[in-house]
């Protein structure tokens, strides 16, 4: 080894590979080999077990539906709004001097600790599951897509100019096709943090998705069904980013030639 | 043939202010005419202030004192009537080669058939055939100054504004690049700037030399090149450019010492 050497496509598998099942090696040990009470955590076959019945007696899927449904839900609506709006602050300072302050200030809000306020407001229905995420994203991908589009190459903004271009074309053809890749990116990691909202929405006042199960099989004790939640969330998770990353590879070709 | 100056600069100066509200003169005022067809080098030791006499022409600096006149008119901010060469590559990234070409043409709204016939007549004068799906990047340097040529080209300019474009090239590509430049300037007889620490460079390109003084700058003198066109490179070991190239480079080095001093 030596820092910052390359390692081989076949080789970084193998070695991401190898350490889940160094994990669940660990794990296996410590439960099967009777060192840790299986009240506190059940070892791997039974949360294969539990993980069986959850998707054939206790209709998971529905929840595995209903939670992917609201974390895009909320996250499509939140950059719907964010994005326009991260762009019309990056590119015009007076609009950016208006909100940037209030923006910064509600970013740093926790949007679990709006959960109560919520309940209050829009029920225990979607809608308020919908808020959460809205309100856990909206501000985060305003501030990203702000800076992002403020850090345009000043260069390429004067050789448009020189061009003819006019302020609105200087917005449309270069401000945004610039900042498109970033703002991709930015969407991508800010849809990682989505998740962690809506499992904490779940957790109270509701009655599916996969955080809801999860606080039900807790009174039940049932761990097994609990860390294959835990699982189910991480797998998505990753998938969907994955998925995230491959689109912008194919849509923003030029920006890592 | 004063009277027929397409470009007038009258006393432009430039003053910058800094942060903590200290002022540097960049420029003093400067009095310079450009004719229809002239090629205007500018010759200055880096630092003096000649990119900034040009990026005020082009409209994307402003002057603390004077005005620069285009056909008699006031200018005021950037626009397609002076087209611009910059010494960085600013192709935009996310646009082929033939699109970058496009840009001001799109902009302008001009019928796409027409811009298609413009973007293809340019890059065939730049050399740049079977490279229209090409991006930026995906080019050498000397390249992307040829499309940036075309870009600035197409746009049909009055004048074109050129920012030491050479600058960042590597000896050879350099000299060719002026040689196509030319080449392109004797076919089309566009209206140049050129803006260069160059010596070589600023005698070949121009038919009239301006020398900047150390900052504050100031045009120094002035220089007629009277070297016959169509030019070959083999004209650089005439006599008449070694004489011309004695002067330029005795008035380029008491500048340099100047500068160095401060």
């Amino acid at each position: 080894m030596a820092p910052l050497e390359p390692v081989g496509a076949q080789a970084r598998w193998m070695l991401g590979v190898a350490f889940f099942v160094l994990f669940v090696g660990v794990w296996s040990f410590f439960t099967l080999g009777g060192f840790v009470s299986p009240t506190f955590l059940a070892s791997p076959p039974t949360m294969v077990k539990e993980a069986y019945l959850l998707f054939t007696e206790f209709g998971f899927l529905h929840d595995i539906g209903m939670t992917v449904w609201r974390v895009f839900g909320g996250f499509v609506i939140a950059a719907a709004i964010a994005v326009p709006l991260g762009i019309a602050m990056g590119a015009y300072k007076p609009i950016e001097a208006f909100l940037e302050p209030f923006v910064s200030f509600c970013r740093y809000l926790p949007a679990s600790a709006f959960i109560p306020l919520l309940i209050l407001w829009a029920g225990i229905g979607e809608t308020q599951k919908l808020l959460v995420i809205f309100i856990g994203s909206v501000f985060q991908i305003i501030l990203m897509v702000a800076v992002i589009v403020g850090g345009a190459r000043r260069d390429l903004v004067e050789a448009a100019y020189t061009l003819g271009a006019d302020s609105r074309g200087i917005v449309r053809r270069v401000l945004i096709p610039g900042a498109a890749p970033g703002i991709a990116e930015t969407l991508r990691l800010v849809l990682g943090w989505a998740w962690t909202y809506v499992i904490v929405a779940e957790l109270i006042g509701s009655s599916s998705g996969i955080g809801h199960m999860i606080t039900d099989s807790q009174a039940l004790l049932n761990t097994g069904q609990i860390i294959f939640g835990i699982i189910v969330i991480g797998v998505i998770g990753l998938v969907s980013d994955f998925a995230f990353k491959a689109l912008n590879r194919k849509l923003f070709a030029w920006s890592t030639i | 043939m004063a009277d027929t100056a397409q470009l007038s600069i009258r006393g432009v100066s430039r003053t910058f202010t800094g942060a903590k509200g200290q002022s540097t003169q960049a420029l003093l005022p400067v009095d310079f005419d450009v004719r229809e067809n002239d090629f205007v080098t500018i010759l200055g030791p880096s630092g003096c202030g000649k990119s900034t006499l040009l990026r005020i022409v082009a409209g994307l600096d402003y002057p603390t004192g004077g005005q620069v006149l285009l056909d008699g008119r006031n200018v005021e901010g950037p626009g397609a009537d002076r087209g611009m060469v910059f010494q960085s590559y600013t192709l935009f990234p996310w646009l082929d080669i033939e699109h970058n070409i496009r840009f001001g043409l799109r902009e302008r709204g001009m019928p796409e058939a027409q811009q298609k016939e413009r973007v293809d007549y340019f890059i065939a004068k730049v050399g740049l055939r079977g490279f229209e799906r090409h991006f930026p990047k995906q080019l050498s340097g000397g390249m992307q100054q040829r499309t940036a040529i075309a870009r600035a080209l197409a746009n049909d300019p009055k004048i074109l504004l050129m920012d030491e474009p050479f600058g960042a090239l590597d000896n050879q590509t350099r000299v060719l690049m002026q040689e196509l430049l030319l080449g392109i300037w004797e076919a089309e007889r566009k209206t140049v700037m050129f803006v260069t620490h160059d010596i070589d460079e600023a005698i070949f390109m121009a038919n009239r030399v301006a020398v900047f003084s150390a900052r504050p700058g100031r045009i120094k003198t002035e220089l007629a090149v009277d070297l016959p066109h169509p030019r070959h490179y083999t004209i650089k070991t005439s006599p008449e450019f070694m004489e011309l190239k004695a002067r330029l480079t005795e008035e380029i080095r008491a500048e340099s010492m100047a500068a160095a001093e401060h």
